[in-house]
């Protein structure tokens, strides 16, 4: 038996070679990766298809297309989805096939857990379908009550789905932790691993100690809808402010949950394409850690308006401003890491650059934000609509397409074209602004969120949006036809086709089944560009021939 | 590699860069999620308990609870009395001891369910009648499902021991199960304090 063996031929197998091993239980971190990542983004297809709802009912003031209540359930649809069975399991299916390549493991930790990770996803992400079939969950992604009691079934099976998803989340953080902890190899220190490895310890922890608590405010609200516990009702004497701290305390982190492994993929992707090494490794690795620990200090500043005592405002306020330090130092590291480097262009590239610039305009709308007065004045206004997507689209998103990129040859074997590539980026990129910037706009006009109508004085800025919208659903179709037509068309990759340090570009593309048929060898940090050779090469590290050129 | 399932079995001995061992900082790592978990119920249980009656729990049967209490305990301390057995390689006092915890959490979960019964039947708390037992209901109900996925745990702990795949030198899955049962005891206790004696 050699490495490159796919271990067992019923429902639980280890390897990917055939399709039907990526249908099955399948215990290989590879095939767990791809199996996440697809359903990942057939979950984004969804969620964008109730984004297009969505945008269709807003280009006129006075629509008729949903009611009221449908549009609710449309957009809590939306947020969640987009949320809970997209960016955040994309991230984990990303991490899931190149942590362990990267620090030179064979496999996860856990690797039977793993498979069961990544098979909680699959009823979560059913039951949030039937509860868009039957309706009911019409309270938004937060669930506030007293509306999420006394809404009709749909908001149940909404909770449950999530409890799965948790769950899923929950064992996910568990595996790479140890994965990230223990199975470095021999010479890997904590400091010689690559940034996505940190960022992806860092988000663990942050679902270690955060998700257990929504898991908690889920089990209370179930209680309330299935028995009649007053929880959350102040009828019932209950307190609608505990589900608001507790589903806060877990959904601020969540915030990083879906933005620091973003920050790990861009950390591996700027200095491969600038030929610089990192700037600031440390500094990088440390600022994922302390805003997993001050991710948990500023929940509140989303409660400014909930009644809280006033006095507790400036607090949040003040660590919430806080917060940004860190990630500011990300930033300029990024920056100076690019600063006087051979930029290539690649679509990779552009979707790692469009998150700096992206990421920076959601960020500072954030800063605004955390100041108690002008949270007053907007919020729940399409202000903090525009701000989340801005970090969440315009970070997460922006991320996950130059991970795609970057990756996709290891993935498959094969190059994705980079022509389409481009049209991908810039549809999505022009989409993706005429969205969301007018979106300011409309929020400090008095826009609310959550409305299914208003006032006609704000059409203009809401038919831009539905027009960038309608961009960005155009966007997705260059992608696909390039993701198919390169799987059996694109021009065969081999191992290293961006000729990048780390130990995942050592093995071929795919990888064997288990990973290196040698034991890898570490050779100082992942980011030596023009310091020392590629490992097989003599002088430094050179751009790839042929690699799309931006001098 | 000659094992046809080399990765489809527990890993006890995989290499490991911390020196720690992989199962049992998994299990500690899950730890701190449980912590998490009772946390925000326990924060539940006492915004619930602070907005009704201070004379709330007065319907407990709290001596009841405290023998249940200290069986309980008892319980832990037959769990770690298993861990030292097997740490000598006595698997049959291995198997005594996990079936007297079996025993010790039987009884305290029975007792448990017994005082449901009363509270619920007699229409004294409820979780549906006053926030205290919403509260109640909630973070003691919490607790005894933990209790019940100990039992079927340490039923299967039992089954391994009887096949022989604990030995002196291999008792990882003893040690996790016990601190899995030494938390889920240790819950209570705080539990007990705070539900039934402040």
């Amino acid at each position: 038996m050699t490495a490159d063996t796919v271990v067992g031929t019923g429902l639980v197998r280890h390897g990917g070679r055939k399709f039907s091993d990526y249908l099955i239980f399948n215990t290989d971190h590879k095939v767990i990766g791809i199996q996440y990542l697809v359903l990942a983004f057939v979950f984004f297809l969804f969620g964008g298809a109730l984004a297009g709802l969505i945008r269709a009912q807003l280009a006129t003031p006075d629509a008729q297309l949903l009611t009221g209540s449908s549009y609710n359930v449309t957009l809590t649809l939306h947020g969640t989805v987009m949320i809970f069975l997209w960016i955040i399991p994309a991230f984990v299916g990303a991490a899931n096939y190149v942590v362990p390549l990267m620090i030179g493991a064979n496999d996860m930790a856990f690797p039977r857990l793993n498979a069961v990770s990544f098979w909680l996803l699959v009823p979560g992400g059913l039951l949030m379908l039937v509860s868009f079939a039957v309706g009911g969950a019409e309270s938004g992604w937060t669930a506030y009550p007293p509306l999420s009691v006394t809404t009709p079934i749909g908001q149940t099976l909404w909770a449950l789905a999530l409890q799965f998803i948790g769950f899923s989340s929950i064992f996910g953080a568990i595996n790479f932790l140890v994965t990230i902890f223990n199975l470095r190899a021999p010479g890997m220190g904590l400091t010689q691993m690559p940034l996505l490895a940190w960022a992806v310890a860092a988000t663990s922890i942050i679902i270690l100690l955060g998700t257990p608590v929504l898991s908690g405010a889920l089990l209370m609200l179930i209680l309330q809808r299935w028995l009649g516990a007053q929880f959350f009702t102040p009828a019932g004497g209950g307190n609608p402010l505990l589900w608001q701290n507790l589903f806060w305390f877990y959904s601020h982190p969540a915030v990083y949950i879906m933005i620091l492994p973003g920050f790990g993929i861009i950390s591996e992707v700027l200095p491969i394409f600038a030929r610089k090494p990192i700037f600031g490794y440390k500094l990088i690795a440390f600022s994922s850690m302390a805003i997993a620990v001050f991710g948990f200090l500023v929940w509140a500043h989303h409660m400014f308006t909930s009644g809280m005592d006033p006095f507790l405002r400036v607090p949040f306020m003040v660590t919430s401003m806080i917060i940004a330090v860190p990630t500011g130092v990300k930033i300029f590291s990024w920056l100076a890491t690019i600063w006087a480097g051979k930029l290539r262009f690649t679509t990779s590239m552009m979707f790692g650059l469009a998150f700096i610039s992206m990421f920076v305009i959601g960020g500072l709308s954030g800063i605004f934000l955390a100041s108690v007065p002008i949270d007053i004045h907007v919020q729940d206004t399409y202000f903090v609509v525009a701000h989340l997507h801005y970090v969440l689209f315009g970070g997460s998103v922006m991320s996950i397409f130059a991970g795609l990129y970057l990756w996709f040859p290891k993935i498959t074997g094969r190059m994705l074209d980079e022509r389409l590539g481009r049209l991908h980026f810039w549809l999505t990129f022009m989409g993706f602004n005429l969205t969301f910037f007018p979106q300011h706009l409309a929020g400090l006009q008095g826009m609310p969120r959550r409305v299914y109508t208003y006032p006609p004085e704000l059409w203009a800025l809401n038919l831009l949006s539905s027009i960038g919208a309608f961009l960005m659903a155009i966007a997705v179709l260059p992608f696909l036809y390039n993701a198919l037509r390169s799987l059996v068309a694109g021009k065969v990759a081999g191992p290293n086709p961006w000729r990048a340090f780390g130990l995942e570009w050592t093995v071929s593309s795919p990888p064997p089944v288990h990973n290196f048929p040698t034991p890898p060898v570490v050779e100082g940090d992942p980011y030596g560009y023009g310091e020392r050779p590629l490992p097989g090469t003599t002088g430094v590290a050179a751009p790839a021939p042929g690699m799309a050129g931006g001098e | 590699m000659s094992d046809t399932t080399p990765h489809l079995t527990m890993q006890q001995s995989a290499p490991s860069a911390t020196g720690l061992d992989s199962a049992k900082l998994g299990m500690w790592l899950f730890l701190a999620t449980e912590v998490m978990l009772f946390s925000a119920m326990i924060a539940g249980f006492l915004d619930m308990r602070g907005r009704s009656p201070a004379d709330a729990h007065h319907v407990l049967n709290i001596p009841v609870t405290a023998v249940n209490t200290f069986v309980l305990i008892c319980s832990s301390l037959t769990v770690a009395l298993s861990v030292a057995a097997i740490e000598q390689g006595d698997q049959k006092r291995l198997r005594n001891f996990l079936l007297l915890t079996l025993l010790f959490g039987g009884t305290f979960l029975s007792v448990q369910i017994y005082e449901y019964n009363v509270l619920i039947g007699s229409g004294e708390l409820t979780p549906w009648n006053s926030l205290f037992g919403a509260g109640f209901f909630a973070v003691t109900g919490l607790h005894g499902f933990h209790v019940f996925i100990g039992l079927i745990w340490c039923v299967l702990t039992i089954i391994w021991t009887s096949q022989g795949k604990f030995s002196a030198q291999n008792f990882m899955r003893v040690e996790i199960f016990g601190l899995y049962w030494h938390f889920v005891d240790v819950v209570w206790i705080i539990l007990f304090v705070l539900i039934y004696l402040v």
